[in-house]
C-alpha cells in the first residue's frame, strides 16, 4: 500500500484537545498538518453538550458547548490545516504507520513525523460496573442518551432514573425534564457528589430532582424494556444494607458512572499507560514514551474543565511540531538522560497527575500546570505538598479537595527553582 | 382472515435444533417452515451458553445425550467448513484440585471411553500447568478432551438457519404457537399469533416451552421443563486468556463452573445454575454474579472483574424425562399419543453441540415412519458468513472499501464494524430487523463501550433500510423500543 509522508503532524480526534493541537502545531512553525476526525462534523463531544460553562478561562466567557467548538474551527478554518472528518483511525504503530479509512477516500496509509492523540474518553457501561438484572432496551449511559437527545433529536424515556452523580448524568437530568421527561431520583453509590457542585444547584435542587447518596441499583427488571429498578442504600464500605431495597417504576436507566480515557490506539502503538489515569504517562511537553507521540486532553486522563484540555492540546501541538521540525529529533533521545527533570506520583489523597514528568530545560518562557485529581472529599482548606522523602520540596494552599475538581497549580518560578534543586528524582504529590 | 399455511413439515422453535433440522431437510424434496416466536432465529438459550463443543466424556453411558453429544461433536467438525461457522478445536481440560478429584479422573476418563470419545488421557499436574500457565498451583492433574471445541454461538445458528432459507425453507418469525388442532389422534395444524399453519409432521423444538407444546397435544402430561439459570462474565480480550476450556470437577449440578475463550478472542467464565420460576427472566444476579467469580478462581486465581465487558444469562431448558435403568435425558422421540409429531424436548446441555447429530436423528425418525426423503439434486449446502472487516488484512480492507465504500465508514468502534457489514446483516438470507439481529450477526456492540458508540448509528441505518422511523427500531422485537418521541413533541 502506498504511504503518504507528507505531514508533520497528524492529531488524530477534533475534540477540543485536538482542536487546540492542530491550531499550534501549524502556529509553531507552519507545519503541514492533518486533522482526523472520526465523526462528521468538528468539536468532538462539545456539539451534543449545549448546556454552559465552557470558556471562562480561555475566553473569560461562560459559552455553551458547541460555541466553544466554533471558536477554534473559526481559526482553525484561517489555517492551511487539512482535515479528514467521517475518518476512523483503525491502527497506530510505533513506527508512526497510521492506517485510516473512510468511505469516500477508502483505506490510506499515512506515516507523518509525529502524531497527536487526542481521542478523549468514552464512557463506563453497565456492565463494567456489574449491574445485575436483565439486558432490556432503555439502559442508556448519559452521553449516548445526550447524543440521542440533542444531535438525534429523540426522547430515549419517559420516566428515568440516572445512576451516578458524574457531570453528564446531572446535565441530562435537567435536560430530560425540560424535554418534558420525569426524572425520578439520581443515585450515588458514594457518600458524596461526585460531578461538579454547580452542576448539583443548576440542574438537580432548580428542578427538584432528588438526589440519593450511598445508594445504588440492586436490579434491573423488565425482559423487553426497562420496567422498572430496585434500589438498595450501601454502608461505608459500599456493601448493599439489605432490607433497604426499594423498588422504582420506570423505563428508562441512565448511566452516568465514570469516564475512561480512550486508549485503544495508544496501545497499539506501545504508549506506556499510567495505572492512576488510564491514559499515557505524559511528561510537560505532553510527550508519550514512544518517540514522536504526544498526547493531551481526556486521552491522557479525566479533565474536570474543557479550557484546561485546549491548553493541554496546545502544549502537545506545539511539541509535536517541534519534534518534528527535527532540529532535535537526534539530540532529544540522546540528551533524555541529562536533561533536568522530575518524575511525579500520586501520594495521599491524590489519585492521578499530569504529566507525570515534568523536563525544566527550554521553558522558553512558557507555563507548565500540574494538574491533580483529589481521590477523598476534603471540605476544608487543605495544604497541597510535593515531597520528596518525606522532605516538603513545595507547597500550597487550597480552599478544599473534592474529587469532581482538579486541582491545578501553574508553576510559579520560584517553584520552578525548587523543583530544579530536586531534579532527577521522583516526588510525591500528597494533600494534607 | 389470514390464509392457512400448509407444509410438509413444519419445526417449531428456531434455535439451535430447530436450525439443524432445517437445514437437514432442506435436503430434501419437501416443503418445510419453521416457526418462531421471537424477531429472529437462535433469541432463547441457544445464543446464551457457554458455546462449548463437547467432546462427549460427561453424559451418562447409554444415553440419548451421551450418543447425541459424541456424534454431534464429530458432525459440527464436519458442518462448519460448508456454514462458515467459526469454530476452533481447542480441547479441554478437566482440572482436579486434591487427592479427592484427582481419584474422580479415572472414573470419567472411563465413561468418555464407553461413550466412544476419542484422544481421552489424563495429565500430570507438570504438563496441565505447562499448557495452561494461569491454573492454580494446587491442581493435581487433569482429563485431557482433545475433541471439544469453542464456537461463535450466534452463527452456529445462523449459518445452518441461513443455509436452510437459501434452500427453500421458511421462516415465519413472530409466530408463537398458541393452539393446536388434532382430530382423529393426529396433529393437523397449530394455531400461530400469525394466523393457522398445517403440516403432515410437526417437529416440537421449542426448547424451554418444548413441555408446554407437548402439554397443548395431552402428551407425557408429566413431562415438565424446568429453567436453570447460568449467569456469565464476558472479559475484555485484553485481560488474560486460557488455551483450553478448563472445567471443574463436575457434580450433580452439572459440569459447573468453566473457564474459557470466546472464538471473538475474549475470555469467559460461568455458570452458576440455579432453578427459576420464570422461563423469560434472563436478568443476572449480584449473588450469582460473585458466586462464579468465587467459582472461576478456584482454577483461574488471577481472574478480576475489573476485566469484565459484559454480563448475561442464558436459561437451560431441563426436563424430568428419564429413560428406564437410566438418569435424565433428552426425550427425543416420535409421539406416541398423537400422530405427526416429533419431540425434541429437554435438550439441555450438551444440547447445542448435540444439534446436527438430533437433526440426523429426526431424518432417521422421519424416515421410520415412512416419509420418503428423496434428495433435492440442486441442494446447495454452503453458505458464508457476512465478510469481517475486522479480521482482514491492510490490503484486503483496501480492496473491499474500494469494492463497497460502506465499508469505509465504522459503526462500532470497540468491533471495528463497518457499515457494510451491517447493510449484509440487515439483507441476509434471514434478514436482522433488530439491534440484537444485527448484533448477533456482526459482534457490533459487543466490545468494551457496549453499543454507547454504535445505538444511534446502527438505529439510523436500521431505519433507513427498513422504512421505519427511529420511534419503531427495537432492541428485540415488539416491546422493546430504544426511543419514545422526537424532542420538542410536548409532555407526555
Amino acid at each position: 500500500m502506498e504511504v503518504n509522508t507528507d505531514y508533520d503532524v497528524i492529531v488524530i480526534g477534533a475534540g477540543p484537545a485536538g482542536l487546540a493541537a492542530a491550531i499550534e502545531a501549524y502556529n509553531e512553525n507552519k507545519s503541514n498538518v492533518l486533522l482526523i476526525e472520526r465523526n462528521d462534523s468538528l468539536g468532538g463531544i462539545l456539539p451534543q453538550c449545549i448546556h454552559n460553562g465552557f470558556g471562562a478561562i480561555k475566553f473569560g466567557n461562560d459559552l455553551p458547548g458547541p460555541e466553544y467548538a466554533v471558536r477554534y474551527e473559526e481559526q482553525l478554518r484561517d489555517l492551511p490545516v487539512e482535515i479528514m472528518l467521517d475518518t476512523m483511525v483503525v491502527d497506530l504503530t510505533p513506527d508512526l504507520d497510521i492506517y485510516t479509512m473512510n468511505s469516500t477516500q477508502g483505506y490510506r496509509h499515512f506515516r507523518p513525523r509525529a502524531v497527536v492523540l487526542a481521542m478523549g474518553c468514552r464512557e463506563r457501561t453497565r456492565s463494567q460496573i456489574r449491574l445485575p438484572g436483565t439486558r432490556a432496551a432503555g439502559i442508556y449511559t448519559a452521553g449516548t442518551a445526550q447524543r440521542l437527545v440533542n444531535i438525534e433529536g429523540y426522547m430515549p424515556g419517559n420516566e428515568i432514573v440516572i445512576l451516578g452523580s458524574g457531570d453528564v448524568g446531572m446535565i441530562m437530568a435537567r435536560r430530560f425534564t425540560i424535554e418534558g421527561a420525569r426524572v425520578l431520583s439520581v443515585l450515588e453509590l458514594l457518600p458524596y457528589l461526585t460531578g461538579l457542585r454547580r452542576n448539583f444547584v443548576q440542574c438537580l435542587q432548580d428542578y427538584d430532582i432528588p438526589l440519593h447518596l450511598s445508594t445504588t441499583v440492586n436490579k434491573i427488571y423488565g425482559e423487553r424494556r426497562v420496567e422498572g429498578i430496585e434500589t438498595v442504600k450501601v454502608d461505608e464500605h459500599l456493601n448493599h444494607i439489605s432490607g433497604t431495597e426499594k423498588f422504582i417504576k420506570c423505563d428508562t436507566l441512565v448511566l452516568s458512572v465514570g469516564l475512561i480515557p480512550e486508549n485503544e490506539l495508544s496501545r497499539k502503538a506501545g504508549v506506556q499507560l499510567d495505572p492512576h489515569t488510564n491514559g499515557p504517562i505524559v511528561d510537560s511537553d505532553m510527550a508519550t514514551n514512544v518517540p514522536g507521540i504526544y498526547a493531551a486532553g481526556n486521552v491522557a486522563g479525566i479533565y474536570d474543565l474543557v479550557d484546561y484540555v485546549s491548553m493541554a492540546g496546545e502544549v502537545a501541538g506545539r511539541s509535536a511540531a517541534v519534534w518534528a521540525s527535527k532540529q532535535k529529533v537526534a539530540a532529544k533521545a540522546q540528551a533524555e538522560e541529562e536533561r533536568p527533570s522530575i518524575t511525579i506520583k500520586p501520594g495521599a489523597n491524590v489519585g492521578s497527575v499530569i504529566p507525570q514528568k515534568v523536563y525544566f530545560d527550554d521553558l522558553d518562557g512558557r507555563d507548565i500546570y500540574l494538574n491533580m485529581r483529589p481521590n477523598a472529599l476534603l471540605e476544608r482548606a487543605v495544604k497541597v505538598e510535593l515531597s520528596l522523602d518525606s522532605e516538603e520540596i513545595m507547597s500550597f494552599r487550597e480552599k478544599y479537595a473534592r474529587p469532581a475538581e482538579m486541582i491545578i497549580r501553574k508553576l510559579k518560578p520560584r517553584d520552578i527553582d525548587k523543583l530544579k534543586a530536586a531534579g532527577g528524582h521522583e516526588l510525591i504529590a500528597g494533600i494534607s | 382472515m389470514n390464509k392457512v399455511k400448509k407444509f410438509d413439515v413444519v419445526i417449531i422453535g428456531a434455535g439451535v435444533i430447530g436450525s439443524m433440522v432445517a437445514r437437514e431437510l432442506s435436503r430434501y424434496k419437501l416443503s418445510v417452515a419453521v416457526l418462531e416466536k421471537e424477531v429472529d432465529v437462535g433469541m432463547g438459550q441457544s445464543s446464551s451458553n457457554s458455546a462449548i463443543i463437547h467432546s462427549g466424556h460427561d453424559p451418562e453411558p447409554g444415553t440419548m445425550k451421551a450418543r447425541m453429544n459424541v456424534r454431534g461433536n464429530e458432525l459440527w467438525y464436519k458442518i462448519v467448513p460448508e456454514l462458515d461457522i467459526p469454530l476452533e478445536k481447542t480441547g479441554a481440560l478437566i482440572v482436579a484440585v486434591g487427592p479427592e478429584e484427582q481419584a474422580g479422573l479415572y472414573p470419567l476418563l472411563e465413561q468418555g471411553q464407553k461413550n466412544g470419545v476419542s484422544g481421552l488421557e489424563i495429565l500430570s499436574r507438570e504438563d496441565v500447568l505447562s499448557l495452561e500457565p494461569h491454573l492454580t498451583g494446587d491442581v493435581t492433574g487433569a482429563l485431557s478432551t482433545p475433541t471439544a471445541g469453542i464456537v461463535d454461538a450466534f452463527q452456529g445458528v445462523l449459518g445452518p438457519a441461513e443455509n436452510a432459507a437459501m434452500n427453500g425453507v421458511e421462516f415465519i418469525l413472530n409466530a408463537e404457537v398458541q393452539g393446536v388442532v388434532v382430530e382423529d389422534g393426529t396433529l393437523k395444524a397449530v394455531e400461530t399469533s400469525q394466523g393457522p399453519v398445517e403440516a403432515t409432521w410437526f417437529i416440537n423444538a421449542a426448547g424451554i416451552h418444548s413441555d408446554e407444546i407437548l402439554h397443548m397435544v395431552g402428551d407425557h402430561p408429566d413431562f415438565h421443563i424446568s429453567a436453570r439459570r447460568g449467569e456469565y462474565f464476558v472479559f475484555d480480550s485484553s485481560a488474560f486468556r486460557v488455551s483450553n476450556v478448563i472445567f471443574p470437577m463436575p457434580s450433580e449440578k452439572g459440569k459447573g463452573i468453566l473457564v474459557t475463550t470466546t472464538t471473538h478472542g475474549n475470555t469467559m467464565i460461568g455458570p452458576n445454575s440455579n432453578v427459576i420460576e420464570d422461563k423469560e427472566d434472563h436478568s443476572v444476579t449480584e449473588s450469582g454474579m460473585s458466586e462464579i467469580l468465587d467459582g472461576a478462581r478456584r482454577l483461574v486465581p488471577m481472574i478480576s472483574p475489573r476485566h469484565v465487558i459484559s454480563t448475561f444469562a442464558g436459561l437451560r431448558a431441563t426436563g424430568n424425562y428419564k429413560p428406564p435403568g437410566h438418569g435424565k435425558d433428552f426425550l427425543l422421540e416420535v409421539s406416541k399419543s398423537v400422530k405427526g409429531l416429533i419431540t425434541l424436548a429437554g435438550v439441555e446441555s450438551p444440547g447445542y453441540v448435540s444439534a446436527p447429530a438430533i437433526a440426523e436423528y429426526v431424518a432417521e425418525m422421519l424416515r421410520g415412519e415412512g416419509v420418503v426423503l428423496e434428495e433435492k439434486p440442486d441442494w446447495n449446502p454452503k453458505r458464508s458468513r457476512i465478510p469481517r472487516f475486522k479480521d482482514m488484512s491492510h490490503d484486503e480492507r483496501k480492496e473491499i472499501i474500494r469494492e463497497n465504500p460502506a465499508y469505509g465508514r465504522i459503526v462500532c468502534r470497540c468491533e471495528e464494524v463497518t457499515e457494510g457489514e451491517v447493510l449484509q446483516a440487515i439483507h441476509s438470507p434471514i434478514p436482522a430487523t433488530t439491534y440484537d439481529a444485527i448484533k448477533r450477526r456482526t459482534w457490533l456492540g459487543t466490545g468494551r463501550c457496549q453499543g454507547s458508540f454504535d445505538y444511534p448509528r446502527t438505529m439510523e441505518i436500521l431505519a433507513r433500510e427498513l422504512g421505519m422511523s427511529m420511534t419503531e427500531i427495537t432492541k428485540k422485537g415488539p416491546g422493546s423500543v430504544f426511543l419514545y418521541r422526537r424532542t420538542k413533541e410536548g409532555v407526555v
